[in-house]
């Protein structure tokens, strides 16, 4: 799930839910595993959303039409456009896995739940906070032609619509950033400063 | 200027703040539950650490644990994720209450009871309901299964300081209103996601009269409105609740940990990045109608009429009544009920069980309806118990179950069938929240009882005596 950040460009996957919470992204039966599996997490992404109560794929839910349907690759479907408060209720990462295991590597909404932001960082999937017509712009630009591209350039902080050529700038902190060009997780850097934390105790 | 509640305690845990990044935070208590933590735990394996301070971590089952039964566990990948629990725990030198014991129940439950989240403290758990303890006066914030191993390996966790928000609410609430009543009504308010980036501090004279069980029942909601985090300081009401329970400071301990608590309180000129006042009095009873938390109507209005949504939210309006089998401008009271559900982190306490017998005492359950009255941990089984109330629900023809998170979500075997109807204490009307299918109305424990006489959604203030 490790992987280094730059630039993603890529088609988008639009998910038209506002409020999508992580009991939709993730139902809660595939908490029960003990593992971090990719593919088991990936395949149990949105879905209640993707297939019926007999597992039959819901025809009309936009991961199983035709011009979404294929998995993500490098350019193809790596970018999801989500509903406003993205990601509500549980703090489930499982949700996160579910969207790093299918292939995702951006999610653009116009808002996001705390504990999920965090965890998609965790998990090495960039949340990209944008206005509400921005996020409205990819909606439709995406909607007239799948083949739509979005370039998200993390050293700049820009996220473009290569369709009309907007763009804007998204918020990520220094540190993290520098985390995610590096690939580094944020346990590596709390063991380095055990020091710190003896300290801390030891003055309270 | 002054400080709020939530600066102070912010303030006395900060480790360092990282140069244009987060603050790590130091970590008083962490708790696990079997869910969202053995990838944790696999974690510290794969770079051969232990746990950094493991008598700061409390551990115990509770979203896969059956509540009809407690020998075993029939699902064979729910019985292998406690006993995952159980094995990393003994391995990593945690303690731990096991399923079936006096000391195991949800962890919301079972930290505040036995004194474990104490004013003053921060503390995190892989749940998002975690927000439960800050009504004691702590910081206390849901997290995920990565941060969780991070604290585990160092007691401390990274995380941006969110802004602060007071809700104030004043006066006296209504007959028939609970604490319940008021956090689905400040969500209808403000909507799910109106705290999103605040850490809440609930504060007013209706939170100042309001019981601890009531307080844990309002913090404990703090999520649906998307802040992780919903503070009451602490005062007298919460000094009684916790003196003398099993892990509070005894003796000298308790008077050197009282001087301390007392300061735990927002200064006078301390400034909020957000402040907002609702008044008790237009608080009633309260159910849901749609598929988030904040989708509700006091229980005798209708859902509103599609004239009455904003534009653009009508597409989802019309998706959860859809999902909901309701109809725009319906009523809701009246409408036959095919579960209810007492219990869950958010009204498995002593005074919602007391609540509900006050209600079906003399009475009889509804033939159409499958009641689950859940305890949220064993010592609230007994208090049960030891007050007689068992005997009262036991006459109006209901069973007093073992404790878990049970019906809250479908993890266990209280699953609510596809299509039926569930009016529940629990926190989330989510699409198949309750087993996939559910549908699920949310209300206090006086609604739930006054429906499980009726068999329909009933207004308890209607329920003839």
């Amino acid at each position: 799930m490790k992987q280094k950040f730059d630039i993603i460009q890529s088609t988008c996957l639009p998910i038209k839910i506002d409020n999508c919470n992580t009991d939709l992204i993730i139902p809660a039966r595939y908490l029960a595993s003990t593992t971090r599996d990719p593919q088991f997490f990936g395949d149990a992404f949105m879905h209640d959303l993707r297939f019926d109560a007999d597992g039959k794929p819901v025809a009309d839910f936009v991961m199983n039409q035709a011009e979404y349907a294929e998995t993500p690759k490098p350019g193809i479907h790596e970018i999801i456009i989500g509903g406003q408060n993205w990601g509500s209720g549980s703090s489930r990462e499982h949700a996160a896995w579910a969207i790093a295991g299918y292939g995702v590597r951006v999610v653009i909404s116009s808002s996001f739940a705390d504990i999920h932001r965090n965890n998609l960082l965790n998990c090495f999937v960039l949340p990209v906070i944008v206005s509400k017509e921005f996020q409205q712009e990819l909606f439709d630009t995406v909607e007239a032609n799948p083949q739509a591209e979005v370039r998200v350039d993390i050293p700049n902080q820009t996220v473009t619509n290569l369709t009309t050529g907007h763009s804007e700038t998204f918020d990520i902190n220094g540190y993290k950033k520098y985390c995610l060009m590096n690939a580094l997780d944020d346990i590596d850097f709390l063991l380095e400063n055990k020091d710190k934390i003896s300290a801390f105790e030891m003055a309270r | 200027m002054g400080h709020t509640l939530f600066d102070k305690i912010w303030d006395a845990h900060v480790v360092q703040k990282v140069e244009d990044g987060p603050t790590q935070l130091y970590i008083d208590r962490l708790y696990c539950h079997e869910v969202t933590t053995p990838q944790a735990f696999d974690t510290l394996r794969d770079k051969n650490i232990g746990v950094f301070r493991p008598e700061q971590v409390v551990a115990m089952p509770d979203h896969n644990t059956p509540s009809d039964q407690q020998e075993r566990i029939d699902d064979p990948v729910g019985r292998k994720q406690v006993e995952t629990l159980a094995k990393n725990c003994a391995e990593f030198g945690i303690r731990y209450f096991a399923m079936g014991t006096k000391d195991n129940g949800i962890i919301h439950v079972v930290g505040p009871e036995k004194a474990l989240s104490l004013p003053g403290m921060t503390i995190v758990c892989g749940d998002s309901h975690t927000s439960t303890h800050g009504a004691v006066g702590a910081i206390a914030m849901g997290i995920g299964t990565s941060e969780v191993a991070q604290v585990l390996a160092s007691q401390t966790i990274l995380q941006s300081k969110p802004k602060t928000m007071r809700i104030n609410i004043e006066g006296t609430l209504p007959q028939g209103t609970t604490a319940k009543d008021v956090a689905l009504y400040i969500m209808a308010q403000m909507t799910t996601s109106g705290a999103t980036g605040y850490a809440v501090e609930y504060a007013g004279s209706t939170v100042r009269n309001m019981s601890m069980e009531g307080r844990l029942t309002l913090s404990n909601l703090s999520i649906e409105m998307g802040s992780r985090a919903g503070l009451i300081a602490p005062d007298e009401i919460t000094f009684e609740y916790l003196k003398g329970r099993e892990y509070a400071p005894k003796g000298e301990a308790w008077d050197q940990a009282m001087e301390a608590w007392k300061q735990l309180y927002s200064d006078p000129d301390a400034v909020f990045d957000k402040e907002v006042t609702y008044r008790a009095e237009d608080i009633a009873p309260r159910i849901t109608y749609g598929t988030n938390p904040g989708a509700g109507i006091a229980i005798d209005e209708c859902i509103p009429t599609l004239d009455e949504v904003p534009e653009a939210d009508r597409t989802q309006f019309l998706a959860m009544l859809d999902y909901m089998q309701f109809q725009p401008g319906q009523k809701l009271e009246g409408t036959p009920v095919d579960y209810c559900f007492l219990g869950a982190c958010t009204n498995g306490r002593i005074e919602d069980f007391r609540a509900f017998a006050s209600v079906v005492k003399g009475k009889k359950k509804a033939s159409n309806v499958v009641a689950w009255l859940v305890p949220g941990s064993w010592l609230v089984r007994q208090q049960i118990m030891d007050e007689g109330i068992d005997k009262i629900l036991e006459e109006a023809g209901f069973e007093l179950r073992l404790p878990s998170c049970s019906s809250c979500l479908a993890m266990n075997p209280d699953k609510v069938p596809a299509g039926k109807l569930s009016i529940s204490t629990s926190n989330r009307n989510f699409v198949g929240r309750q087993g996939p299918g559910a549908r699920t109305i949310l209300a206090s424990p006086l609604v739930v009882a006054a429906s499980a006489i009726t068999g329909v959604v009933t207004d308890p203030r209607k329920l003839r005596p």
